[in-house]
């Protein structure tokens, strides 16, 4: 009965969504304000059944209601209660409602929220997103139906994926789509700009906290997937290159690309008709991401569910939404004024400079991706690009735009000063020389030499953020108290991008330091042995079997010391799912700032020398790896910082506020260092 | 309004179409059971390509096809830089550890990074090949890595897979069919 609410509220959700998608549409193209007036309520009205289809779905799955064919198949009575939830979206068809969920939601809180936006264009905006939301409804009642019944039920699930059944991963998918799905809005502002034919400020101070929003989201999102890789598949790597990683880092990409020259939009009225392409972008690359994953044309380590015929669908919808809103662009963006102007050396300049090599790396990570298929489909062949390519292309990329971050954000807007900015830069040059000779001191071969470059980089992104606010709250130029009042008056945003850029200097030292300088050691262990790795004793104390609430398998345990002073102790297991027949490891690791001790359990196996068994085991010093995901949760606390900015909580100021703007911003001059 | 169009805007969708033209042959082909799971099919119950393989690093030997003739063999194209390739390794040594005769080809890998791979995690095969240009793999019809064929003992590949062979994999396939091969 539940199901069949459930199934009911998605129709009607549909239907309403029709109504949102065209009839707002039609009365701001004809000045009709009842039309208009239509698009709030039926926000509302599509959240309301699309939450209610959701609770469904997850009542199905807490009560195990193996009578829904989507529960059979993806849960089991005997998965904790966390995996049951996560279970809703941890397969497609439920990941689809949990996409559609969030699409409403942020539909609502438009409706709810964006009372100070223009009638007409609050109206297209919702009308858009209605229209999304009719594409999503009708994939999953047409190809993807969650609550499809079973006769007879069985009695029990085949269980979910146990590689899935886990704490990071469990959150993952929700934040991801948090984000794709908040590109939406971005995109939903464009096109609606692109109807009015009207792009100014007040537009752009609209879609950046949208944007912010979405971004903060897909930065937490994928920084949980990729953490889940470097503890969950045992083997302490953290990123792949894989399509689907690169199916959430593309957007992201252009997501970052957009947030900054959204800045320029707000703030100089300039870059209107590259911000707007880029809004269509991100949401397109998040689709053209949902379409890879699903379709099953590219293989993938994490395609666990894929189907042509729904790619059929996803495509055709991609055609629809893509090719529709890039033709609208085509059209109609020659037709945006461009605003002020500004000299190639300026805050502007920077912008641009960040945003072509953003989406240049974009292009490449692409291009990456889809070269097998672009290839074979020209003639070529079949063959594949794996991380080489994308070190060799993508980092160099990279380089410049963490390079020109930190003096970007010292440029004035219009025309700057560069020799001004470099003399205020003198300190992070100096300690950025500093932490390469001293890096490159203690290294000898050239991988080391490139290692001291990277942690070259992330001294520079630190130091140079740390700067930039030290010197915008005149920090030990005047008594403490001033600065501490500056510090206090200083802009949320201008907090929030040092937060950011310092993050991401924190997060190369990681990636640099964890790629470099890993220690890996592989051997096998009879209880008693002892190996040294990194300045930590393990002994290994021998293994002993557990048994979990839906896996059985065997924990080892080893007692570190270092130095002969006690540490701790890791108990990496192994388990083997029945239900699902599979096995995964689940390393034990201690998290230390200077490094992770990451140990492995391997399979058993006959060691007649030692008059016993012995263990295959792999232990891992990890340098600095946990500052990877330290700098993504503090990139996406820059942009929560930023969110929280004065001119996104008061809706969106007219010109009064913008001379008190710039008497904010420092004005560039001489300033000794 | 025609006098403000502009040619270079439509460059992003006349892209966007291209490669929507692209997956939809794509999915075509999935569609005639050509599923990417083993593509391209020619290949299957055909003889194996002929190639001649040096090893990864003048220490050991290398092959070529003729090894392939004579009894069950897999072959496991494979790089250090492969993340699957590392999730599906302890099957590989499962599989050495039961007899099964296991042909490494070496994909575009450095042999320093190839030979830590195999003294980190042990040496499966009873032979590794290095395919620095990739052009063997392609003869092959090598999508993604790391892929699996197992060949027969005349010599004719009889399966595909392609990514990494995990425990299921093993018990459904991979096994049976080194089983009734084998009779």
């Amino acid at each position: 009965m539940i199901a069949e609410i459930g199934q009911f509220a998605l129709i009607l959700a549909l239907v309403i969504a029709i109504i949102q998608g065209t009839l707002p549409l039609a009365g701001a193209a004809l000045n009709r304000a009842q039309w208009v007036a239509v698009a709030k309520p039926a926000a509302r009205g599509q959240f309301l059944f699309v939450i209610i289809a959701f609770l469904c779905l997850m009542h199905a799955y807490v009560t195990s209601d193996f009578s829904v064919a989507n529960v059979a198949h993806n849960s089991h009575t005997l998965k904790p209660l966390l995996y049951k939830i996560s279970g809703v979206w941890g397969n497609h068809e439920g990941s689809m409602v949990l996409w559609v969920t969030i699409l409403a939601l942020f539909g609502l809180a438009v409706a709810e929220f964006g009372t100070g936006l223009p009638p007409t264009l609050r109206a297209r905006v919702l009308s858009i997103q209605g229209l999304i939301g009719v594409a999503f409804l009708a994939f999953i009642l047409f190809t993807s139906n969650p609550f499809l019944r079973l006769d007879p039920a069985p009695l029990e699930g085949n269980g979910l994926n146990p590689i899935l059944q886990d704490p990071g991963l469990a959150f993952h998918p929700p934040f991801l789509y948090l984000g794709y799905v908040g590109f939406s809005m971005a995109f939903s502002f464009a096109v609606a700009a692109l109807i009015e034919g009207r792009v100014d400020p007040a537009w752009a101070r609209w879609v950046r906290p949208w944007t912010l929003a979405a971004w903060c989201a897909l930065t937490i999102g994928i920084a949980l997937g990729s953490w889940w890789a470097y503890y969950e598949l045992g083997w302490g790597g953290w990123w792949f290159w894989d399509p689907v990683e690169n199916a959430s880092f593309i957007p992201w990409l252009i997501g970052t690309a957009l947030l900054h020259s959204a800045v320029v939009v707000e703030k100089r009225d300039a870059l209107k008709s590259w911000t707007i392409l880029l809004a269509i972008l991100a949401f397109s690359m998040s689709l053209l991401g949902t379409f890879l994953v699903r379709s099953g044309v590219l293989t993938s380590v994490h395609a666990f569910a894929s189907d042509p015929e729904r790619g059929v669908f996803i495509l055709g919808l991609l055609v629809f939404v893509i090719g529709g809103s890039l033709t609208l662009y085509a059209i109609r963006a020659p037709q945006l004024k461009g605003g002020g102007l500004f000299a190639p050396i300026s805050r502007e300049g920077a912008l641009v400079l960040n945003n072509l090599l953003l989406t240049t790396g974009a292009a490449v990570v692409l291009l990456g991706t889809l070269y097998p298929l672009i290839l074979d489909a020209f003639g070529g062949g079949k063959v594949s690009v794996g991380p080489p390519f994308f070190n060799a292309t993508f980092v160099p990329l990279m380089v410049p735009v963490m390079l020109a971050a930190i003096v970007g954000a010292m440029l004035s807007w219009k025309r700057a000063d560069i020799g001004a900015v470099f003399s205020r830069l003198k300190i992070a040059f100096y300690i950025t020389l500093i932490a390469i000779s001293v890096t490159a001191w203690f290294a000898g071969s050239l991988r080391d030499v490139l290692a001291a470059g990277g942690i070259g980089i992330a001294a520079w992104m630190i130091v140079g953020s740390a700067l930039e606010i030290a010197e915008r709250i005149a920090l030990f130029k005047g008594p403490i108290s001033n600065s501490w009042r500056r510090a206090i008056g200083l802009p949320r945003s201008a907090w929030g991008m040092a937060i950011a850029h310092g993050a991401v200097g924190i997060m190369v030292a990681g990636i640099t330091a964890s790629s470099a300088w890993r220690v890996e050691k592989i051997q096998l262990m009879a209880p008693g042995d002892v190996i040294t790795v990194s300045g930590y004793s393990l002994k290994f104390e021998g293994a002993k079997p557990i048994k979990g609430p839906n896996y059985h398998g065997e924990r080892g345990l080893f007692t570190v010391t270092k130095n002969g002073k006690a540490v701790t102790t890791l108990t990496p297991e192994k388990r083997e799912y029945p239900a699902e027949r599979s096995q995964t490891t689940e390393a034990g690791i201690l998290t230390m700032v200077s490094g992770d001790l990451y140990a492995v359990l391997g399979d058993k196996s006959k060691n007649p020398a030692k008059g016993g068994a012995s263990w295959s085991t792999r232990i891992y010093f990890n340098p600095l790896v946990a500052w990877i995901w330290v700098g993504a949760i503090l990139m996406a606390c820059g942009g929560l910082v930023s969110l929280t900015d004065r001119r996104h909580r008061i809706g969106a100021p007219k010109t009064a506020r913008k001379p008190a703007k710039k008497a904010a911003d420092p004005q560039p001059g001489p300033v000794s260092a | 309004m025609p006098a403000n169009l502009r040619l270079s805007y439509f460059l992003p969708v006349i892209i966007i179409l291209t490669l929507a033209a692209i997956f939809w042959s794509y999915l075509g082909e999935i569609k005639d059971g050509k599923s990417i799971q083993d593509l391209p099919s020619a290949l299957i119950d055909k003889p194996a390509p002929v190639f001649k393989l040096p090893s990864i690093n003048s220490g050991d030997k290398g092959f070529d096809s003729a090894v392939l003739k004579g009894q069950v063999t897999l072959v496991n194209v494979w790089a250090s830089w492969c993340a699957p390739c590392r999730i599906e390794h302890p099957r590989m040594m499962q599989l050495a550890r039961e007899g099964v005769a296991i042909y490494g080809i070496n994909y575009k890998d450095t042999p320093e990074a190839a030979t830590g791979f195999l003294t980190e995690l042990g040496n499966p095969y009873k032979a590794v090949g290095a395919d620095r240009t990739g052009k063997i793999s392609i003869d092959w019809g090598v999508y993604g890595y790391p892929e699996t064929f197992v060949v027969d003992p005349k010599g004719h590949i009889r399966y595909r897979h392609v990514g990494p062979i995990m425990a299921q994999d093993l018990t459904d396939k991979i096994r049976p069919l080194i089983k009734a091969l084998n009779k």
